[in-house]
């Protein structure tokens, strides 16, 4: 399936998905004041690659800041992820802070406690 | 007598202020906001960790501010713009102190009131418990975030939101909500 590439913006963050390598990559700023509209076509595209997903699908976010807007689209994006590893296909979601950053440590401790798919919380040391 | 907004904001912007602005509350305007405050923190060379958590307070005041603005009716667009409301941004006493400005209708007066209280008198794992089941179990509405923002706010800060109800006139209340970030958890300058 086509990979799905869009450009960060001061409010939008750099996306990357691909099917082929099974490699799925948000980063930057999510901040948009309407974020169903931004994240409604990573859904859609993670819809269909759930349909024949790769054995092992990698998953890296790395978000400088997200808005309380984005973190329920996140969570859709995940659920989608968590659909694909409960149909026994390896997903892994590598969630990326800052050094000093407890607050993007505790988010994503807060989605690794809600969706069942494994995290590894990665510290980005300057 | 009615409430005066513009004293109101003159007295706000006493102080070391970062950025004052009243006026309409545009997605282009929380942008803009957004650039200033930042280059600004980077002139005081705020710590990192400080000015993500004034960055971050600021993007949800902003849009709180945006999602649940009213639309002013006629007779008050003489002085006022449509979607009015007032930010100011500023230094007091080791703190940053983020303030919000704008028209309710009375109706919601008590709701927002009661939001307030209850998210203030919870500790640190209530709010966390909180954030995750609203996080969870609410739609997203067409406006945003769900109510997550003031839930948020309050996670990230661990202070009291502090907030007044001015009546203006029949129809208008005028919410002043101010939030405060601590600097002194940020004193290992980077």
């Amino acid at each position: 399936m086509e990979p799905l590439s869009i450009e960060g913006t001061a409010k939008t963050p750099t996306v990357k998905f691909n099917g082929h390598e099974g490699v799925i990559e948000i980063k930057g700023r999510s901040i948009p004041e309407n974020s169903i509209e931004f994240y409604k076509p990573l859904v859609e595209w993670l819809e269909e690659y759930s349909k024949t997903p790769l054995d092992l699908t990698q998953v890296n976010v790395q978000l400088e800041y997200f808005n309380t807007s984005s973190s329920k689209c996140i969570l859709d994006v995940f659920k989608k992820l968590e659909a694909i590893h409960k149909g026994s296909n390896e997903v892994i979601i590598n969630w990326y802070y800052e050094e000093d950053d407890e607050d993007m440590l505790e988010a994503g401790e807060d989605y690794e406690s809600i969706i069942r798919v494994p995290f590894k919380m990665i510290e980005i040391v300057e | 007598m009615s409430f005066d907004v513009n004293e109101y904001y003159s007295r706000l912007k006493g102080g070391d202020v970062l950025m004052a602005f009243k006026g309409n509350i545009s997605s282009e305007l929380i942008s803009n906001v957004l650039e200033v405050v930042e280059a600004r923190m980077d002139e005081y060379n705020e710590s990192s960790k400080i000015r993500k958590k004034v960055y971050n307070v600021l993007v949800e005041s902003l849009q709180n501010l945006y999602h649940h603005i009213e639309t002013l009716p006629e007779e008050m667009q003489e002085e006022f713009d449509t979607k009015f409301g007032i930010l100011v941004v500023s230094r007091i006493e080791e703190k940053y102190r983020i303030s919000t400005g704008n028209f309710i209708s009375p109706d919601k007066v008590d709701i927002l009131r009661t939001k307030i209280d209850k998210v203030n008198s919870m500790g640190k794992e209530e709010l966390k418990d909180m954030y995750k089941f609203i996080l969870n179990h609410q739609r997203l509405s067409e406006k945003g975030g769900g109510g997550l923002g003031l839930v948020d706010i309050a996670r990230k800060t661990g202070n009291d939101m502090e907030y007044t109800f001015e009546k203006y006139n029949e129809d208008y209340y005028f919410f002043n909500l101010d939030v405060y970030v601590d600097m002194a958890q940020g004193t290992e300058q980077n």
